[in-house]
């Protein structure tokens, strides 16, 4: 292998995110090194999932497949549908292991300077949805951000008159949290959303 | 280069892994953006939401680079305005439309007030025409204002009913005569004429959109108006009907 090669290796690993050109330059060594145990192996897994991961057409959640894995499950049809904006998010409700429904990846969020509006996300198949699966309920699992609530209400619109219970995720202090490295927007959401005790 | 100043966040965007570009209008130097080490990160993010107001310190080794900012929080308003429907699409169409429009670096104090003032009355009743009148002086503020003071055919001040969608200035019924029907309809609360009814709120939107999209949005490359402001004008219509 050209010294050449193993440079252009350095220069996409630096691409990653959370990795510079100098802890690409030790993951590319290291890799080296194991060249049995992890740089064939990888290599082999990346060209496969390179080869082969696509998005669900139903949910926009990638998988290998044209529908996920947590569409085809029949156990997951409990008519509960949460809506993320991404699939990091619907990757980090599922390492929780609460939710049992399926969900919706919208692909981001509405974005008034982005000029992102509701046709850009997967907005309007969250309609086609309820009706295709006998959805019963809505999660809303979007940021507590400006953003991520313009297009809360925006999808609120789009399923009105439907015969669907809509909700959304609550808003409070983090399990482990300390009131006083709060900041006050979560403070006031939390002391709105109090509960009796 | 360094300067000190009070802002509100316009916007912010992620810049690399773990910092941010943000948008702030400022009472002395306008509209202006720079980098936000670590804005990025989570720590950050409740502090960088819109409207958000930010104690800032502006640093950059020459005047024209974007340059970084190091801030403090002053005040939040997103957590006031994520729960309120209406409160949010008002902010959002207001930051929106401020970011848009507003030169970069060049102050403008009164419309900085009036943005504040509207920011910290977010849901109160009589905001929607408050907000209304704030896009008639940003208009004004970039030239574009409109003259409500005197009859365009007649001279007279009375009886201004109409406004002319080519010039922008007002029209009495009776100088409009035959022409009533190409002229926009001017609602009495945007010459200070009592409180606006929810159907004289959106005719007035109607009357300011007309004009940021003829001769704003032109005039600033032809991109078209942020789509925040269209969906609170429908919202608004929505509640009215």
């Amino acid at each position: 292998m050209a010294d050449s090669d193993i440079e252009s290796l350095i220069e996409l690993m630096a691409r990653l995110p959370g990795l510079g050109p100098r802890s690409a330059r030790r993951a590319v060594l290291h890799l080296i090194k194991k060249r049995g145990q992890l740089l064939t192996p990888l290599a082999d897994a990346m060209a496969k999932v390179g080869a082969t991961a696509r998005e669900c057409v139903n949910c926009g959640n990638i998988g290998t497949e044209e529908i996920c894995a947590i569409c085809t499950d029949d156990r997951r049809a409990t008519g509960e549908l949460c809506v993320v904006e991404d699939v990091a998010d619907l990757w980090a409700m599922e390492r929780s292991k609460i939710f049992k429904g399926r969900y919706h990846v919208l692909g981001g969020t509405l974005s008034a300077l982005d000029q992102v509006g509701p046709e850009d996300l997967r907005i309007p198949q969250i309609a086609e949805r309820i009706d295709r699966e006998g959805i019963s309920e809505i999660i809303l699992a979007l940021g507590a951000t400006i953003d991520g609530q313009t297009t809360a209400h925006v999808i609120a619109d789009e399923v009105d008159g439907r015969d669907v219970r809509l909700t959304t995720l609550a808003q409070g202090v983090p399990v482990g949290g300390e009131l006083d490295y709060l900041d006050d927007g979560t403070i006031t959401a939390a002391l709105n959303a109090r509960k009796s005790f | 280069m360094e300067w000190r100043d009070q802002g509100i966040l316009l916007s912010q965007r992620p810049h690399g892994e773990t910092s941010a570009i943000i948008e702030v209008l400022t009472l002395a130097h306008g509209r202006h953006a720079g980098v936000v080490r670590g804005g990025g990160g989570r720590r950050m993010a409740a502090v960088l939401q819109p409207g958000a107001q930010l104690d800032l310190t502006w640093r950059a080794r020459l005047e024209d680079h974007i340059g970084t900012f190091t801030l403090e929080p002053v005040k939040s308003r997103a957590a006031a305005a994520l729960g309120d429907r209406f409160a949010l699409a008002g902010l959002s169409a207001m930051l929106s439309l401020a970011a848009f429009s507003l030169p970069e670096r060049e102050p403008v104090p009164a419309l900085y007030a009036r943005t504040v003032a509207l920011a910290d009355h977010l849901g109160a009743d009589d905001w929607a025409l408050a907000y209304l009148r704030w896009e008639m002086e940003l208009l004004d503020e970039l030239g574009f204002g409109l003259d409500l003071t005197r009859c365009a055919a007649t001279g007279s001040r009375e009886d201004l009913a109409y406004v002319s969608p080519r010039t922008g200035r007002a029209v009495s019924r009776d100088g409009a005569g035959d022409w009533a029907s190409r002229l926009l309809p001017l609602p009495p609360a945007l010459l200070g004429q009592g409180p606006a009814t929810p159907e004289e709120l959106v005719q007035g939107f109607r009357l300011i959109g007309h004009f940021l999209d003829t001769r704003l949005a032109p005039a600033l490359g032809d991109r078209p108006v942020p789509a925040a402001r269209a969906r609170f004008v429908a919202l608004l219509a929505r509640q009215s009907a």
